[in-house]
């Protein structure tokens, strides 16, 4: 889950890392009375949470009152659009004015999960404020990576391979240190799967601070984690997907028109492709659950419904254990309750396969029993 | 032979006293499995359906002989119970809780370092050896015992689908594993590849993966290096969105890593055989295999 940049700030600042002061503002009318009084010049930043909002405009820094008001005013409510937002963009509804620094040097810190050695990766360069993946492609040399053991946590001389490959020293070597290492608390206390500060200055007066912070905390964790818990904000998600979550289905949005439900994610993917395969395209990912219960199968209607671009659905259940008649009176009685009128192919398996499909084709309903998966491609492309 | 599991094992249940827990070891006696044991703390000296149930894995261990455990506690309680088989050192760990956190697994791998206990999953449909014993949610029916086919997969029911289809081509199984869907998970590809490469039974393997990670990848540049036997290599999620977790907390391709594209290329350019599209998986492994 990833959160703000500000709620990310926030608990910079209770691990004790330095970032630039700064205020939250969500309404117009606050603007002018929180603009007062600041130091300028003062950076206004559009909070939210898809990636590039500097190069899309959501953020300006204004070396006046008068121009920060602007600027303010200008971004707040705005639809901010962003290589990660669509183009539709995203209402800005909250802004962080931040007062300025006088920068010195720029830096790039994250820490990651590293899923391929299983453990943890702390990755640096000189390069900060510039798009680290471009660094990655072009300059690999300039990309410190540390492995840390979890087990034993960040060691001193990890610390110091990173700050004399930044080619730091004195005070700011020793500011370093004390960030990094109350970053690394902070990642493992809670949870992140990302923590990201681009960049990472050295001020005039050679003081190390947070200028910007991403932060990604593993959702598998938010039940040790209430306050982070409530930061969650759905407004940027697809309000089908969300829908979706607040039932307990994983469900993802596609463009494509042909809707399916599946027990277990592998087979969904799978699903999706076999669609694409069929020569349509798959209008969304929906995982009932491997139990796949009927009451599960009917909240898979509702939401496959509302989503305007489905013109044909595809329910694929590889029950096993569950018994395929009780799923199919399921899958019928769903199909009422929701008013389905739109083509259904339906491939189960399972116990009392059979008599699944015999209660499938005695409904009344627009559906057609697949009895293999080659079989269902063919009738999904028939739809 | 069979790997990592046959009808000698004996399993112990973590959770066996929750509704899940006792469901699937109702499954698992009924496929045959050897259930010694469960535990539950603060139930010991119950019963669960005529299986006693003991306060601590070591208790369990010592009383009943227990070489396996299976566990289906809830996620917040999951890693420390996989630690405390370890501990009492459980030689097989079939862990098959979905939504453990990430931290608590990094602890949980680094931890097991070293160790002689195998862990299998967590977030997985655990592990069958057809007509000798299943640890694990998976259901008994669909697989035909005898071999010669061994099964490794990052996913529940799409393993069930492969063996079904493996079933109806009247191509039976060695083993039938599940390595789960999350990102940092015990018992790896290569483990599985390198134990079915030394098992005589085994004569042929499918792989299932899917995307995210690297873990196909590094799989099949080892049966190229390695494996004798023919695989059959399929990838679930071609069609799915960069940067969205499909269902698995593993399942993400991000900054372009773990594409299925890669993965493919990766199993064709070492010898796998690739199986395209779902539907086609029994007929592919009919024909590669026979």
């Amino acid at each position: 889950m990833k959160i703000h940049e500000y709620q990310a700030k926030a608990l910079f600042q209770k691990f004790g890392i330095a970032v630039p002061e700064g205020k939250i503002c969500t309404s117009k009318e606050e603007i002018s009375s929180l603009v007062s009084g600041m130091t300028m010049p003062v950076a206004v930043k559009a909070q939210i949470l898809a990636g590039g909002r500097g190069k899309g405009g959501g953020v300006i820094l204004g070396k006046t009152e008068a121009e920060v008001k602007e600027a303010a005013d200008k971004i707040l409510g705005m639809q901010l659009v962003t290589k990660q937002t669509g183009e539709k963009g995203t209402e800005v509804k909250t802004i962080l004015l931040e007062q300025g620094v006088n920068i010195a040097r720029e830096l790039y810190l994250s820490i990651l999960i590293d899923r391929d050695r299983g453990g943890i990766v702390i990755i640096a360069s000189q390069d900060g404020g510039m798009d680290i993946e471009t660094v990655a492609a072009r300059t690999p040399e300039r990309i410190i990576k540390v492995h840390v053991n979890p087990l034993l946590g960040l060691q001193g001389y990890q610390i110091r391979e990173l700050i004399f490959g930044l080619e730091l020293s004195g005070v700011v070597a020793k500011g370093f240190a004390g960030l990094l290492k109350k970053l690394y608390d902070l990642f493992t206390q809670y949870d992140g799967s990302m923590v990201e500060i681009n960049p990472l200055v050295i001020t005039d007066d050679e003081q190390v601070m947070a200028l910007d912070a991403k932060m990604d905390v593993d959702s598998n964790s938010l039940f040790r984690h209430p306050d982070i818990k409530a930061m969650h904000d759905t407004s940027e998600e697809d309000p089908l997907e969300v829908a979706a979550a607040a039932q307990g289905l994983n469900y993802i949005r596609l463009q494509g028109t042909i809707g399916s439900m599946v027990n277990g994610a592998g087979l969904a993917m799978a699903t999706m492709d076999l669609i694409k395969q069929a020569g349509v395209e798959p209008a969304n990912f929906l995982d009932v659950g491997g139990g796949a219960s009927a009451e599960m199968v009917k909240k898979g209607f509702q939401i496959i419904l509302d989503d305007p671009n489905v013109r044909g659905i595809f329910i694929n259940i590889f029950g096993g254990i569950l018994r395929c008649d009780i799923l199919a009176e399921g899958v019928v009685a769903a199909a009422k309750e929701v008013g389905l009128t739109l083509p259904l192919v339906v491939r189960m398996e399972g116990t009392n396969v059979e008599e699944g499909r015999r209660i499938l084709a005695e409904s009344d309903l627009r559906l057609t029993s697949a009895k293999d998966l080659r079989h269902a491609a063919e009738l999904i492309a028939a739809i | 032979m069979a790997i990592f599991i046959n009808n000698e094992t004996k399993v112990l249940v973590q959770g066996i006293t929750g509704k899940e827990g006792r469901f699937h070891t109702g499954q698992c006696q009924d496929y045959g499995t050897n259930i010694v044991g469960g535990v539950t703390p603060g139930k010991g000296g119950q019963e669960v359906d005529g299986i006693p149930v003991f306060n601590s894995v070591a208790e369990a261990a010592d009383k009943t002989g227990a070489n396996a455990t299976m566990i289906v506690v809830p996620p917040p309680f999951a890693a420390e119970a996989i630690l405390e088989a370890v501990d009492a050192g459980i030689d097989l760990i079939v862990c098959i809780t979905e939504g453990i956190p990430v931290m608590d697994m990094l602890r949980v791998k680094n931890g097991m370092a070293g160790t002689t206990s195998r862990l299998i999953g967590p977030n997985c449909p655990g592990i069958i050896t057809p007509g000798a014993c299943k640890i694990g949610i998976m259901p008994g029916p669909i697989h035909t015992p005898g071999g010669p086919v061994g099964v490794v997969s990052r996913s529940g029911t799409l393993t069930y689908e492969v063996v079904h289809q493996l079933t109806e081509q009247g191509l039976g199984q060695t083993t039938c594993l599940g390595i789960g869907g999350d990102p940092i998970n015990g018992t790896d590809f290569i483990d599985c590849l390198s134990a079915f490469q030394d098992d005589p039974e085994t004569e042929a393997v499918v792989m299932v993966g899917e995307i995210g990670g690297n873990a196909e990848e590094e799989a099949a540049a080892w049966i190229a290096a390695n494996m004798t036997k023919p695989v059959v290599g399929f990838i679930a999620g071609l069609t799915a969105p960069p940067g969205r977790r499909m269902g698995h907390a593993g399942a993400i391709v991000s900054n372009g890593q773990g594409t299925a594209e890669a993965k493919l290329t990766a199993m064709r350019e070492n010898g796998i055989h690739v199986c395209e599209s779902l539907g086609d998986l029994g007929a592919l492994c009919k024909r590669v295999f026979s």
